[in-house]
């Protein structure tokens, strides 16, 4: 198959010994969306927590590019090429809709602080490549950004822009590989769908490789080029939307919510 | 904010598409029809540059010698340049970085201190200012630095305690080191009393001309001042600002967007120590001496306050902070001023609490009907109780409608200073035609304590009025006159 971005193997943590992740195997290939369900605490949001280096794994490696992510800092990882959005958004939110975006281009950007204190050139040069690189950002969610004066405070904007400037930060870090943790969460279903849609063209036109975790299980179907169920921390399927919907286990995994009467 | 045309003028009145905060979109639209008449002109000068705002700032605090020839005046003006100098500091600590920094002062001590070891008879060190100051700028950094990297993970209560702590380091080592090894390095707790003005190219930089505070030095520190609102603005518009801001707001999610926190914080932790001990050195050398208690507590907290007050985050905001306070705490010290401030502040606060309406008439009348009434009664029972004006001036008119005994007894002013917290406690429980009630009372034994307790310890006193000040601010503008860091309602 396509190259491996992301290895996932045999990762394992522990909270105060309740195992919230469990010799947990993934593998994310160049240019996949790969979705990630499972029941509320199945452990879902502690995978990127690892991934992204906020948890240091107690056992296993995740490995991306061929390179062991385990014990860098965030920013670090970052720095790889990994980015993500938060599930309880973390916007900046004192701070204009614009510096959001340009903030998160701090990994790649150059200009030291004594630059910036004599305003040399150069620092001018890069603050607006940084300013015209964020606007681009931004204009990728077309009008729904478009809105919005970008100098305005971050606070003002609805709880679903506020989603879609999470995601247009993420973007700004230069990441190959993006993580959403429920980017449809608190949306009508008009802009639900539309986030499915955007979910396809971060991949088609961004270039990233996906992993993103949903419960509707409409936007799963729609964008998964695979699904990975988890329960407790376990990795209980993976496949296929199909294949993973029917499995039994995760039917059970489900029971009683609405999704499992999905299929 | 600068382009002030909204956005989505085009928009068609038809309504808002669906899921877009037309509210928001026409923000810029709405504030043009609340401002009314005044909008236009509200918005002409909003686009002016802050540059211009500046130098215009800085022109007006240099014609100040040309209007007062007082050298006490003028030394205050010097001495409210100073505090602009540390609220500006301190704002990159707290106000960008969003780290609680307790030992700030220290830095400006530091500064000075060090400065007094290297133009002084301390060592007989003698060095020009253009090698001086910079060494002090970085020896402030360093220490800035240092300060950081044990307090680098820490946060909020934490860091606090930590850097309260070295605060109170700096003031060990200054007193006591007057024998470090056998050696006098500070000077102990007299401090360190012959250090040389600022000098270069064998010119001193007049401090006293003919026993009156000389201006030239008022200029320098305000070229300082100018430098560094200029380089901080320049900072807090580049990628080092935004990531300090980004890491008050959410050090995880800056984390995890590529800035790398730690490294940052360290940063601003020296940025704000450079800054204070460049103040410092210029305190120094205008001083001519240094002792440790002047960078202590009360310093610590004065400057706060202005951060707070001004809108911590907020250049201008500090700096208005710095503005209003510092000249605040010099009128405090007279009692005439004290009182002054003390009944506009009064009239100002109950204008603002009921905005013009009836009560506000009915509450003042009341108060005063409340005075004349006490004042009768206690003039009656002993003339002595209503004979105490002698300050002359304000003090003379309120003598007839405040009780100002000639000799206070011993049990007064705790009772009455204690009385005045508590009516003001059951005022703040109390509502409706009860509160109306008890308010004319409470602010006539405000005023009691004020004049006969408060006024005859001027240096307690002031520092009430900060805490007032701060508590009022609470109450009424949390994020501060100009703040930028708006609570967030959701
Ligand atoms: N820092 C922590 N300390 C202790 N327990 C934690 C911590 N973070 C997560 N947990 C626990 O780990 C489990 C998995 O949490 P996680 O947030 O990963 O779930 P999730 O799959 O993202 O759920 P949801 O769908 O509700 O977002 C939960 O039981 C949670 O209580
Ligand atoms: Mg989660």
């Amino acid at each position: 198959m396509a190259d491996k971005r992301l290895e996932i193997k045999g990762v394992s943590l522990n909270f105060g010994g309740l195992a919230v992740v469990a010799d947990l195997d993934i593998d994310v290939n160049e240019g996949e969306i790969v979705s990630v369900i499972g029941p509320n605490g199945a452990g879902k949001t502690t995978l990127f927590n690892l991934i992204t280096g906020i948890y240091r794994p107690d056992a296993g490696d995740i490995v991306l590019d061929g390179k062991s992510l385990v014990g860098l800092q965030p920013h670090q990882i970052s720095q790889r090429g990994v980015s993500r959005t938060f599930q309880s958004l973390r916007l900046f939110l004192n701070m204009s809709v614009i510096e959001n975006v340009m903030a998160a281009a701090y990994g790649n950007t150059h200009a030291g602080v004594f630059r910036s204190m004599l305003r040399t050139p150069g620092m001018r040069r890069e603050e607006r490549e940084i300013r015209e690189f964020a606007s681009q950002r931004l204009a990728f969610f077309g009008e729904r950004l478009m809105g919005y004066r970008w100098d305005q405070p971050a606070y003002s904007l609805s709880y679903a822009n506020r989603r879609r400037l999470e995601i247009a930060r993420a973007t700004a870090t230069k990441p190959t590989l993006l993580l959403l943790d429920e980017p449809a969460a608190g949306m009508n279903p008009v802009e639900t769908h539309e986030i499915a849609e955007l979910i396809g063209r971060l991949r088609d036109e961004g270039g990233y490789t996906i992993l993103v975790i949903e419960h509707d299980m409409h936007v799963v179907e729609g964008i998964s080029d695979r699904v990975v169920a988890l329960d407790h921390g376990v990795k209980i399927a993976e496949g296929t939307f199909d294949e993973v919907a029917t499995n039994p286990r995760v039917v059970e995994a489900y029971l009683g919510t609405k999704a499992a009467a999905t299929k | 904010m600068t382009d002030s045309t909204p956005h989505s003028s085009e928009t068609p009145a038809s309504g808002p598409a669906v899921g877009q905060d037309e509210w928001v979109a026409r923000h810029a639209e709405r504030r043009l029809i609340r401002g009314g008449p005044l909008a236009p002109m509200e918005e002409r000068l909003r686009a002016v540059p802050w540059w211009v705002w500046l130098t215009l700032f800085v022109g007006v605090m240099c014609l100040l010698p040309a209007v007062t020839a007082s050298g006490y005046v003028r030394r205050v003006a010097f001495d409210t340049v100073l505090y602009m100098m540390l609220a500006l500091g301190l704002n990159v600590v707290v106000g960008w970085g969003g780290l609680l920094d307790l030992g700030y002062v220290a830095f400006y001590g530091l500064g000075a201190y060090s400065y007094a070891l290297l133009d002084s008879d301390q060592f007989h060190v003698h060095l020009p200012a253009y090698v001086a100051i910079p060494v002090v700028v970085v020896i402030g950094a360093i220490a800035g630095f240092l300060l950081g990297l044990p307090s680098r993970r820490l946060h909020g209560d934490y860091l606090a305690i930590v850097t309260l702590f070295f605060l109170q380091l700096f003031q060990t080592i200054a007193t006591n080191g007057d024998s470090i090894f056998g050696h006098n390095v500070t000077g102990g707790a007299f401090g360190i009393f012959t250090v040389k003005p600022l000098h270069a190219f064998g010119h001193n930089l007049v401090v006293q001309h003919q026993g009156v505070f000389a201006v030239t030095y008022y200029f320098v520190a305000l070229g300082f001042f100018a430098l560094i609102y200029v380089a901080l603005r320049f900072v807090n518009l580049s990628r080092t600002g935004r990531a300090w801001r980004s890491l008050r707001e959410d050090p995880l999610a800056a984390e995890a967007m590529g800035m790398p926190v730690n490294a940052l914080k360290l940063m601003s932790f020296a940025f704000g120590a450079a800054i204070a001990a460049l103040t410092g050195t210029i305190f120094a050398s205008l001083s001519a001496s240094v002792l440790p208690l002047t960078f202590y507590f009360v310093l610590l907290i004065t400057i706060y306050t202005m951060v707070i007050l001004g809108g911590s985050g907020s250049m201008r905001g500090v700096v208005l902070g710095a503005l209003v306070i510092g000249p605040l705490l010099e009128l405090l010290r007279d009692p005439n001023k004290s009182r002054i401030i003390f009944y506009v502040a009064l009239i100002g606060g109950l204008v603002f609490a009921f905005r013009r309406s009836r009560r506000l008439g009915i509450v003042v009348a009341a108060t005063l009907a409340f005075g004349f009434v006490c004042h009768a009664i206690a003039g009656a029972l002993h003339h002595s109780w209503i004979a105490g004006s002698a300050d002359g001036g304000l003090q003379h008119v309120v003598s007839y409608w405040l009780i100002i005994p000639k000799h206070l007894a011993g049990w007064i002013p705790p009772v009455s200073y204690v009385g005045v917290i508590c009516v003001a406690l059951v005022l703040t429980l109390v509502h409706g035609r009860l509160r109306l009630v008890l308010l004319p009372p409470t602010l006539y034994l405000a005023a009691f304590v004020w004049d006969n307790v408060m006024l005859t310890q001027p240096d307690p006193a002031r520092y009430i009025v900060l805490g007032l000040i701060l508590i009022a601010l609470m109450i009424i503008r949390p994020n501060g006159l100009l703040g930028e860091r708006r609570v967030e309602i959701v």
